[in-house]
């Protein structure tokens, strides 16, 4: 979508973009809205476990997002709420899955970020890092086998996931198996606490792109109009049938790790430097300056968007929690294959 | 002074640094950071070099440790979450685990994996490895449930000649307090009594101990006294000391926090039936968790894991008996 008004290289007419531009800025603040509020209601000891937010991600996350078309593959991480949302994925899904509601699509099981829609090309993360590239590659292969075409996968992942051997081994797969896969790297200088400097000692990740095999792409990560361009030509290079792509962005977590982490270790000439910008700041700015929006209509979205997000909190709030006694206990979908355990003594309503 | 089972651990860490130059510390975060729980803080500073920070790569942190193991080194592994030693799967089970049978040359690892759930942490950041690690031969199992333990045990897996399995729960982590550390200990493969009783043996191990002390204290209202054995190493396992209880109290009820199919709960219900069945006045149940992954939510997450309530639930059934 986005790439029928960049074209391949350079923004040639910026009055073109306006509307994907526009499109873009409301739902990263709508992202930045939601997670602000998350983090909230983290610090007043609200939420069950912790909260993971993509603050200073959201451009390059919601470029997946609006590059992505229906029937497309998606497999976002923990900073994903803005291409999430881009791509299709409910704003309850999100509240939902946070606050263990039943009618979630985790149904209380798993929990915030930790969510997905498989049957519509959302995939659910695991834990584990690394791991949903592979994946996603499966799921292209079998369009393949099926006779699909002209569809793309994308699997984002951080600089940390870089180090798995999950990677490494799917980056690879996709190689030799010239699949549509984009893996989107948010080069943040942290996993953790852990800096690049022990993460890896290659010059930059894209590195990894040519050794692979890979066609590779750098971005910097905090200008939104970049990301939509180097985001979407490289889905779009991906679906022409070039092979694997890798987009490496650079950018700042402008967060803790989680909300329970101060990130006192990040590096204050880093947060002081060009990497450290606000995405979103910067692309209000680019709003303003080129009148494609004023300090009103931005003030009216901030406030439409923050009642959106408290609506959908008060929503989630009043509905209901998942009740153990009518848990079905099954891992099983073949239900006549499930065990029971005799020493299982029902235990719903234990202290918590 | 007082001290926690996280601090436990973490001193743990210091004095084997400090006593043992051949001793390293390698895991992610572990460095200046600490740690993701802190079990390292402050021990980069005073063991420069030593405590190394690694790359989200948890095969090579494991097969790194094997690598100096040979060369006569004392690593210690902390992995941030046990849910991601599956990661080191084949590191620790195939390589370590299978080296010195191959090789007469000891592999002294030591593979600590923060374990257990605690309220909300979902399917990926609250499992229990101990029976699946146990399976394999050339490992040793720890499941320390008190803060001397965490302690004692955990300088003594850094001793010990063979790759060693350090399961610390989490739950246990800042609540659990100790006057101070201990200066001696039961040796590893000693099972502790953690309460005498005469009615039924509780065999528990790791945070599922304290749940079935709980159980045990609200059994009591009732007029019943329950011994409880903390089995502290799930292997070795000592089947004389769960095997003496039962000889008292003639009812074995066995806790786990891991899932029904196999694993530590079976293993000591397997040694007791066919060891001493005449010991026994009822069958022998055992109580796990449900047959899911661990749940998100706090309401599932309580009803998935056992529980005093359900621990005192199952011991009533079978008193009954
Ligand atoms: C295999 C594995 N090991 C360890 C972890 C624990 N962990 C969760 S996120 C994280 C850091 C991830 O860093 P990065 O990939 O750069 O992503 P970022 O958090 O910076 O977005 C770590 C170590 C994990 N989830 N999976």
């Amino acid at each position: 979508m986005v790439q029928t008004v960049l074209d391949s290289g350079r923004v040639s007419d910026l009055s073109a973009i306006r509307g994907v531009y526009l499109k873009a800025f409301r739902i990263m603040l709508l992202a930045r809205l939601l997670e602000e509020k998350l983090a909230s209601l983290y610090r007043a000891g609200k939420m069950h476990g912790g909260v993971f937010i993509g603050r200073g991600q959201e451009a390059l996350s919601v470029s997946i997002g609006l590059s992505l078309r229906e029937g497309d593959i998606f497999a976002p991480l923990i900073r994903d709420q803005a291409g999430r949302l881009a791509f299709g994925e409910p704003l309850l899904d999100a509240v939902r899955t946070y606050f263990g509601s039943v009618l979630g699509p985790m149904r209380g099981r798993d929990g915030n970020v930790h969510r997905g829609r498989p049957r519509q090309g959302l995939l659910p993360m695991i834990s584990h890092l690394g791991a949903m590239i592979a994946v996603v590659n499966g799921a292209l292969l079998a369009r393949r086998l099926k006779g699909i075409q002209g569809t793309v996968g994308v699997a984002s992942v951080g600089d940390g996931a870089t180090s798995t051997g999950a990677f490494h081994e799917a980056l690879n797969q996709a190689a030799v198996e010239r699949l549509p896969l984009v893996l989107v790297i948010a080069n943040n200088q942290y996993a953790y606490s852990t800096p690049n400097s022990r993460q890896f000692a290659c010059a930059s990740l894209l590195d990894r792109a040519r050794g692979y095999g890979v066609e590779g792409h750098g971005v910097d990560g905090t200008d939104l109009i970049e990301c939509l361009r180097v985001v979407g030509q490289a889905i779009a290079r991906a679906r022409a049938g070039h092979g694997p792509q890798m987009v490496v962005a650079e950018l700042l977590r402008l967060c803790g790790h989680g909300e329970h982490d101060p990130a006192d270790y990040v590096d204050p000439q880093l947060k002081n430097s060009r990497l450290g910008r606000d995405c979103l700041k910067v692309a209000e700015e680019f709003l303003l300056e080129h009148g494609w929006a004023d300090a009103t209509s931005l003030a009216e979205w901030r406030e439409e968007t923050q009642r959106t997000v408290e609506e959908a909190i008060a929503q989630v709030q009043r509905e209901p929690t998942p009740d153990p006694f009518k848990e079905s206990w099954v891992a099983l979908s073949s239900r006549h294959l499930c065990e029971t355990h005799e020493e299982e003594v029902p235990n719903p309503g234990a202290d918590i | 002074m007082s001290i926690t089972y996280l601090e436990a651990i973490r001193e743990a860490q210091a004095r084997a640094l400090a006593e043992d130059p051949r001793v390293f510390i390698y895991g992610q975060d572990v460095g200046a950071f600490g740690g993701a729980f802190k079990a390292t803080k402050g021990l980069a500073q005073e063991f420069p070099g030593r405590v190394i920070d690694a790359p989200i790569s948890e095969d090579a942190i494991v097969g790194l440790a094997v690598g100096a193991a040979i060369e006569g080194m004392r690593p210690i592994v902390e992995i941030q979450f046990a849910d991601f030693s599956t990661v080191a799967f084949n590191q620790i089970v195939n390589q370590a685990a299978t080296f010195f049978w191959r090789t007469n040359l000891p592999c002294p690892i030591t593979v600590r994996l923060p374990c257990g759930g605690t309220l909300g942490s979902g399917p990926f950041h609250s499992q229990t490895m101990e029976s699946v690690y146990a399976h394999y031969p050339g490992l040793i199992v720890l499941t320390p449930a008190t803060v001397e333990d965490a302690y004692s045990m955990l300088l003594e897996a850094v001793a010990i000649d063979d790759p060693v399995i350090f399961c610390e729960h989490k739950l246990l982590y800042y609540h659990l307090k100790a006057e101070t550390l201990p200066t001696e200990a039961l040796p590893v493969g000693r099972a502790r009594i953690a309460r005498e009783g005469r009615h039924l043996t509780l065999v528990a191990y790791s945070a599922m101990v304290h749940e079935a002390l709980a159980a045990a204290d609200e059994l009591k209202t009732e007029g019943w006294d329950i011994e409880v054995v903390d089995l502290r190493s799930v292997k070795p396992l000592d089947t004389d000391t769960v095997m003496a209880s039962v000889a008292r109290t003639g009812r074995l009820l066995c806790v786990g926090e891991s899932w029904p199919w196999g694993g530590v709960t079976a293993e000591v219900i397997t040694r007791v039936a066919s060891e001493g069945f005449a010991l026994l006045d009822a069958p022998p149940a055992r109580l796990n968790a449900k047959d899911t992954p661990v749940p998100f939510h706090p309401n599932l997450w309580a009803a998935h894991r056992p529980t005093a309530r359900s621990i005192a639930a199952a011991a009533r059934k079978l008193l009954r008996q």
